[in-house]
């Protein structure tokens, strides 16, 4: 089993309603979050791309955070979902410090936070938060290791990126583009 | 033009727009750490070689700042960690890819090691200290029977304590002024050569400041050369590399860098000692003062500049 999410960049209008649904379903201090949304702007007017994404933690196959993380807190459980031990975690920021996407933050009670892929909901076979909100359902989350999932389905024709492939994390997040 | 930026309007605190998540504990600590690191392993090279008589500042009196050294680095690092109350995870679990994890194990265990060390040595400093307790005697003696075999052990020490100051911030690949291999030896010769300073200030014989001073020269030479291979790496690499690098050639670090730790902290007592040896009398305060001054800075500059550079954003 793995675990990953597609985003249809071209779907995405960048209305952050899986911003505030992630806070909202997992008590997500204000001023933090644990996705966003980038927009990236490409060329000067008149001839202009933009891409909208929405970003979060990319539950890495090769994940650092989990390999620098010194008592284990940071771990990873079936379906390759990166998740963080909150009474295990010392706050030593080492795992912020080794994530390229820059998607943990300290939460202010001290442990370290990050998206959970919302396995809570997920165990009892509902999406994410953000899957479920998101109003241009630009957004896919499934098992790739079964063909008939939303997120294989959502891949199988079409052209995507992942972030930043050069930090050879192996990043789960796949961008539609 | 390509630009990117944040519409959900994330700015969370010590993330955004740079990462800031460590302060001024952690160059504290990587200074403290060399430092120790580095007269601890000329105590033992020296207790080795034999010299403990012409010696004596190296192999004994300069020991003693390593056990307080040491522990104001760990109250450092502790003071650093967000979640303290939970410090004690870190010492139910040995995580061999971490390097922060056996750091904090060798931290266990040199601490102790250099206070059994300069321990050993109460019975010079205050004449006819007793410890009050046979086996404490005991054990004292036993230790100074044993110099050599205890002084292996903690050059090895000395030496995985050194480097990891430099693996510690080497081995996140996510910041690419950090990665890079020659990071840890890097560190581990400039802690080396603030033990060196520290050793020949302290020095009241001329002998062994010349020796030390020699010793520091080399290392310094070492850490020239160093240091232009880590950015002659960088220059050699990726984007990302080249950003990094641009911090020191250019960017917002080029002064302090250049002024700092290369001239001031390195060039310059480099040339001094260069002029002791020679025979003019330069006060050794100058110099061995320049050396830690330029080691202390060179610590919080990489630790600083590290977190601004990254891949996206």
């Amino acid at each position: 089993m793995r675990y990953a999410m597609a985003v249809d960049t071209r779907k995405c209008v960048g209305c952050s309603d899986c911003v505030v649904a992630c806070q909202t379903e997992n008590n997500v201090p204000i001023g933090f979050c644990r996705d966003w949304i980038t927009e990236t702007v490409d060329g000067t007017y008149p001839n202009v791309e933009i891409e909208l994404r929405s970003e979060r933690c990319n539950h890495c196959d090769n994940s650092p955070c989990v390999r620098c993380c010194p008592t284990g807190a940071s771990h990873i459980v079936e379906g390759g979902v990166v998740l963080v031990t909150h009474d295990e975690c010392i706050g030593c920021g080492a795992c912020i410090q080794s994530c390229p996407y820059d998607a943990r933050y300290s939460h202010p009670d001290g442990y370290v936070d990050k998206c959970t892929f919302c396995m809570h909901r997920v165990e009892k076979g509902q999406k994410p938060a953000c899957v479920d909100v998101c109003p241009t359902k630009c957004l896919y989350f499934g098992d790739l290791d079964d063909p008939n999932s939303d997120v294989s389905n959502a891949l199988r024709n079409r052209k995507y990126k992942v972030l930043a492939p050069e930090a050879g994390t192996k990043p789960q997040i796949y961008f539609l583009t | 033009m390509n630009e990117e930026l944040f519409v959900s309007g994330r700015n969370i605190p010590n993330i955004d727009p740079y990462l800031n998540i460590w302060h001024w504990q952690i160059p504290i600590y990587l200074f403290l750490g060399g430092l120790a690191a580095g007269i601890l392993f000329f105590a033992g090279l020296f207790t080795i070689l034999g010299k403990e008589k012409e010696m004596q500042t190296t192999v004994k009196w300069a020991t003693f700042i390593v056990p307080g050294a040491l522990v104001l680095g760990l109250i450092a690092l502790f003071l650093d960690l967000k979640h303290q109350l939970y410090f004690w995870r870190l010492y139910t679990t040995i995580r061999f890819e971490s390097p922060m994890s056996w750091g904090a194990w060798t931290l266990m265990f040199i601490t102790p090691l250099s206070l059994v060390w300069v321990a050993a040595y109460m019975k010079d400093v205050i004449p006819g200290w007793r410890w009050k307790m046979k086996i404490l005697d005991d054990f004292d003696a036993w230790i100074n029977e044993n110099r050599k075999p205890v002084a292996w052990v903690m050059i090895i020490f000395a030496v995985i304590l050194g480097i990891y100051t430099g693996i510690l911030l080497s081995a996140f690949n996510a910041r690419p002024l950090w990665n890079n291999s020659i990071l840890g030896p890097l560190f581990l010769v400039s802690g080396m050569s603030t033990g060196a300073a520290t050793i020949m200030w302290m020095s009241k014989s001329h002998y062994e400041r010349m020796v030390m001073g020699r010793i520091d020269l080399l290392l310094i030479a070492i850490e020239l050369f160093l240091i232009t291979h880590m950015i002659m790496g960088f220059l050699a690499g990726p984007s990302v590399q080249l950003e990094a690098a641009n911090l020191f050639l250019g960017g917002q670090f080029t002064v302090s860098f250049w002024v700092f730790v290369i001239v001031l902290g390195l060039v310059f007592p480099a040339l001094l000692e260069v002029l002791e040896l020679v025979g003019y009398k330069v006060p050794v305060a100058v110099p061995a003062f320049l050396i830690l001054l330029g080691g202390l800075v060179f610590r919080f500059i990489m630790v600083e500049a590290g977190q601004i550079t990254r891949y996206l954003y």
